[in-house]
């Protein structure tokens, strides 16, 4: 869904992935198996609404693609004892719709429904969106706003590593490339949410986008996380940031302080979505409208 | 050349099975195997939504979406929702309304608000507006096609209540 397609299909390329020869394993155990037999030759396919695009433009090359649409254990929404736990499998439109889940953490839905348009959404999953590692996707920031973990699966069991710790440099993740991300989980959210995005148009990845949960009481702000979208190589999560609102009733000398440390924490680099003062300029105002916006609601 | 491999698919209520390599886009395999030349193929880079049919009850964008991974589905492109004899209810307010001028986003369109509407069957024109936003056309400026969607929603909720 980047630009760069658009480059290639004005200069008159053809749009067919290379041959690739196609597995679809009923089981996760069978879908590691072909990963530990091919290795790096090998990728697994989710929604595909990122991977597809870059093999037709064959950026990507994949000799064996491992398709996980028929592995049930992959998907599903699970809301017990407090906790989220999302099938990596699940799609931003199942999200969307889950009551359940706008119920135990609004945040979700308010985040997937600027992503992409009603069919990516339809295709595209939130184990895709947080593993491929691409510093435009938006979940990545929010899960490191809620502190998710995400869970890996490969040839030696299952290991968890914390979102906050995933995302090493663009499309450089903790994910080794014989793992599968299965699942997503996070402690149900309290108090109020925002998700603030600034993109050009419907279906464009963020220009800035920042996550911000917070909790309030008697006057006072309890607690804050704030992360943000497209504003480095990775997403980025600012303690700084929710600690300069921690303690304070949330006026507007607290909100500034708690953008200055955001913004501090950043480091956009100029594309077609503007210079990187101009995104700075942009991640000041949303920062501050998605804190306001929480604050709120809390 | 890449191996072949078999594939099963259901559309607009027939079934098929064809041998085709499983890098194929399902937007070519409906239109140059299949003849069902109603999804265009638009933008080949999943912005556009002409190529949009319905897989599984979702709207997909068909240009984005690999044969293989469409062996079992079951598929409804704009040939299965009527026909020049008999009009879908989406399709006679299209024209209805003045809905497409050159009509090469219509199928697209149509197909992607026909989903739409058995989701959200009463949808306020926002909703119509973001229902469809994965659908780009580049003449109407969309003020008919919204309205065409409104009215055809209406046009079903009142058959719906004269029945009830």
């Amino acid at each position: 869904m980047s630009n760069v397609l658009w480059q290639h299909r004005l200069g008159g390329e053809q749009m067919i992935a290379a041959a690739f020869e196609y597995h679809r394993p009923a089981h996760l155990k069978g879908a590691l198996g072909v990963l530990a037999e091919y290795g790096d030759d090998a990728r697994v396919l989710a929604g595909g609404h990122s991977l597809i695009p870059m093999m037709k433009l064959r950026m990507a090359s994949v000799g064996h693609l491992i398709d996980l649409q028929d592995i049930a254990e992959l998907k599903g929404i699970r809301v017990a004892g407090g906790r989220v736990t999302i099938g990596a499998m699940t799609t931003q439109h199942e999200m969307i719709a889950s009551t359940e889940l706008s119920s135990a953490a609004p945040v979700i839905a308010e985040a997937a429904v600027q992503i992409a348009d009603p069919q990516v959404r339809y295709m595209g999953t939130l184990g895709g969106n947080v593993a491929n590692g691409d510093p435009g996707n938006d979940m990545p920031g929010l899960m490191q706003c809620l502190d998710a973990t995400f869970t890996l699966a490969g040839p030696d069991g299952t290991r968890e590593v914390a979102a906050r710790d995933f995302y090493h440099s663009a499309y450089v993740t903790a994910r080794g490339d014989d793992e599968i991300l299965t699942r997503i989980s996070f402690a149900a959210p309290k108090g109020g949410y925002a998700y603030e995005k600034q993109k050009r148009k419907i279906g464009d990845y963020a220009t800035a986008a920042c996550a911000v949960q917070v909790t309030m009481a008697g006057g006072k702000v309890t607690s804050a996380s704030i992360a943000m979208t497209n504003l480095s190589d990775t997403p980025i999560f600012s303690a700084a940031a929710g600690a300069a609102l921690v303690g304070t009733s949330g006026d507007a000398a607290a909100v500034k302080a708690a953008v200055t440390a955001a913004v501090a924490a950043i480091n956009p680099t100029g594309d077609n979505r503007g210079p990187a003062e101009f995104k700075r300029h942009v991640a000041g105002i949303i920062i501050g409208r998605a804190i306001m916006r929480a604050l709120s609601r809390a | 050349m890449g191996k072949k491999m078999q594939i099963a698919l259901t559309v607009n209520g027939e079934a098929h099975e064809l041998l085709a390599e499983p890098r194929e886009l399902l937007i070519y395999v409906l239109r140059e195997r299949l003849n069902l030349t109603g999804p265009h193929a638009g933008c080949e880079t999943s912005h556009c939504g002409a190529c949009t049919v319905e897989m599984n009850g979702k709207s997909v964008k068909s240009c984005t979406v690999f044969a293989a991974q469409a062996n079992g589905a079951t598929i409804t492109t704009i040939e299965g929702l009527g026909s020049p004899d008999s009009l879908s209810v989406l399709q006679q307010s299209f024209r209805e309304h003045h809905g497409l001028q050159c009509g090469y986003c219509t199928p697209g369109m149509i197909t992607r608000a026909h989903r739409l509407l058995q989701e959200n069957p009463d949808p306020t024109e926002e909703e119509v507006r973001f229902g469809i936003s994965g659908n780009l056309c580049r003449c109407t400026g969309y003020q008919n096609i919204v309205k065409a969607i409104l009215a055809a929603a209406a046009t079903i909720n009142g058959a719906k209540e004269a029945a009830e």
